[in-house]
């Protein structure tokens, strides 16, 4: 188990060092001079020289590379161009709003998934698989971003039910959270279906049933345990994807979350702070990995000693 | 479900091929005197008018060929990444698998969505930067499972036979390995065009997509977004026509995968 564990966590190490070349090769084809950034279009050329001295810029790539991922292990993202601000504390102001969204988001969307996929499962083949196929792929095919949009129009507009966007309280968390559930929703609802169709035809559930034991009941006690692992894979590495902030919805909702904030610094051509936030984003989905990992191995023994699934 | 599917898609091709005899007005032109105040649906108009005077439903109408090129192109840069990586690391297994598996695991691990925007932000919005930029971040989905394939047919015995019957690697995956993947490659083809068409309408929501005036989906929606208390039909037809889009290429595919009968390998 420990040498599983170690393994995992020095892939995932391995995983953020590229990743952290990748954001540091992009912020070098950006187009736009961070000395013209701090001292403005029409500072004089022997200014923008003393800048670039300054933070370093005129120093190699790979220097300048290591002196970035030391700072950064260290937890000092740089400082915001446009925000005058520390990337870090801006990011990490702005984590708040966007975990409390990404966790509720998970938990309604396993909350509607799960049954849907237990649902399928147990009428496979006939009218509720189908109905629930369409219904789950109707989920998955509508935008984001538009869901959002008509869910705002009636609920906030015309039900009034609901604020129009902002964080506020919990009655503003219900829309985005639906809308970012119900597409989820639909995508679990089929990878359970799918595992499930396969466990119960695995020969212990068969032997359960030919014992007697009721398709419902062979499905909770034998197949489910089973069919659950492929779908905490997915959650973990959705949950590391939600937290590195729906851009989308945060977008429509004026939700004050880091997919926003990332938008924000790609439009102002903030390069630390995109470098910060894409940075982020990479090390949450590694830890979602991890996470989802580790649960699996705990839940599946035969993981945790290697042997073959 | 793959005819409905089928039918869906078909229809959307048609209405694409003959926008120009379709769409009753100009779509990028002022045909109503509304500038500044978006009109309902009326007889002349029947989904109403935007905020700069032009047919809504003509819009629609065009930017099914926005949308049907830019989905249908950015799937293929992305097959032609995906399926050349996938093939390669499945082949030839060893060290280049690692390598390419690793490097697939840390694009994964990028976020999608961000990383197209900054990529977007770098080449300027336009056609072709839309197509390159949807298609480097999407492949890595495709690389897996046609990796998974091409690992399990190339330990097939028609292809060992082959290989000692001394064929070249190129012959092999030409000849062997590639034909026997195709029906997996098709399907991922067609699911992997529903997630390009929703990553070329979300890039477009953002503003990042297609420039104007150009009619795009997406766009349409977050221009609409400004009037949706005095128009909210603006914002309700370009999103059906996404999700009627999408929906479309999902049934096609995943009509095929029950009538084949595969695995749950596409997820």
């Amino acid at each position: 188990m420990l040498a599983y564990i170690i393994r995992r966590i020095a892939f995932g190490a391995f995983v953020l060092v590229g990743t952290s070349l990748i954001t540091f090769c992009i912020a070098f084809v950006i187009p736009a001079d961070p000395a013209v950034a701090v001292a403005g279009a029409k500072a004089d050329p022997r200014t923008l020289a003393a800048i670039h001295h300054e933070l370093g810029l005129d120093q190699p790539l790979y220097i300048q590379y290591a002196r970035y991922a030391d700072r950064a292990l260290h937890g000092d993202l740089g400082r915001s161009y446009i925000r005058r601000e520390n990337v870090t504390s801006v990011i990490l102001s702005r984590f708040p709003a966007t975990a409390i969204l990404a966790l509720s988001a998970l938990a309604l969307s396993l909350l509607l998934g799960i049954p849907m996929g237990m649902l399928a499962a147990a009428w496979r083949g006939r009218a509720p698989d189908h109905l629930l196929l369409v219904v789950s792929l109707a989920l998955v095919s509508t935008p984001v971003f538009w869901l959002g949009t008509i869910l705002l129009i009636v609920g906030g507009l015309y039900l009034r039910w609901f604020p129009l966007g902002g964080f506020s309280g919990p009655s503003s968390l219900v829309l985005p959270t639906i809308t970012l559930a119900l597409g989820s929703a639909g995508y679990y609802s089929r990878i359970l279906h799918t595992s499930l169709a396969a466990a119960m035809d695995q020969d212990y559930v068969r032997t359960a049933r030919g014992k007697g034991l009721s398709t419902s009941a062979a499905m909770r006690r034998h197949a489910l345990a089973n069919a659950m692992l492929p779908l905490v894979t997915i959650a973990g590495l959705d949950l590391g994807g939600l937290l590195s902030g729906v851009v989308l919805t945060e977008t429509v909702f004026n939700w004050p979350g880091i997919g926003r904030l990332a938008f924000e610094a790609i439009f102002n051509l903030d390069i630390p702070l995109i470098m910060g936030t894409v940075l982020f984003s990479a090390a949450l989905v590694v830890a979602g990995n991890l996470a989802a990992d580790l649960l699996l191995a705990w839940l599946d023994p035969r993981i945790r000693l290697g042997r073959e699934t | 479900m793959e005819t409905a599917g089928a039918l869906m898609v078909l229809s959307l091709a048609m209405v694409a091929l003959f926008a120009p005899e379709l769409a009753p007005h100009d779509p990028v032109r002022a045909v109503a005197a509304t500038f500044g105040d978006p009109g309902a649906p009326s007889r002349a108009f029947p989904l109403g008018t935007d905020q700069l005077g032009r047919d809504v439903l003509s819009r629609i109408i065009y930017g099914a060929r926005i949308s049907l090129t830019v989905g249908v192109a950015a799937m293929a840069v992305t097959m032609t990444i995906g399926v050349t990586i996938g093939l390669a690391a499945g082949f030839f297994g060893g060290a280049v698998d690692s390598i390419l598996m690793r490097f697939t695991d840390v694009m994964l691990t990028l976020p999608a969505l961000l990383l197209a925007m900054a990529f977007v932000a770098v080449l300027q919005p336009g056609l072709w930067s839309i197509l390159i930029v949807i298609g480097l971040v999407s492949w890595t989905q495709i690389a897996r499972v046609v990796r998974a394939e091409a690992l399990s047919l190339t330990q097939r015995d028609f292809v060992v036979a082959a290989r000692a019957l001394g064929a070249p690697p190129a012959r092999l995956i030409a000849r062997h390995v590639m034909p026997n993947a195709m029906p997996l490659i098709v399907v991922m083809a067609v699911l992997g065009t529903s997630g390009t068409l929703l990553l070329d309408a979300g890039l477009s929501f953002l503003g990042l997509g297609v420039p104007p005036p150009t009619p795009s989906w997406g766009r349409m929606i977050e221009e609409a977004t400004t009037y949706f208390r005095t128009a909210p039909w603006l914002a309700i037809y370009p999103g059906l026509a996404i999700f009627y889009a999408v929906l479309g290429f999902n049934l096609l595919g995943y009509g095929f995968i029950r009538r084949r009968g595969h695995s749950a390998d596409f997820q």
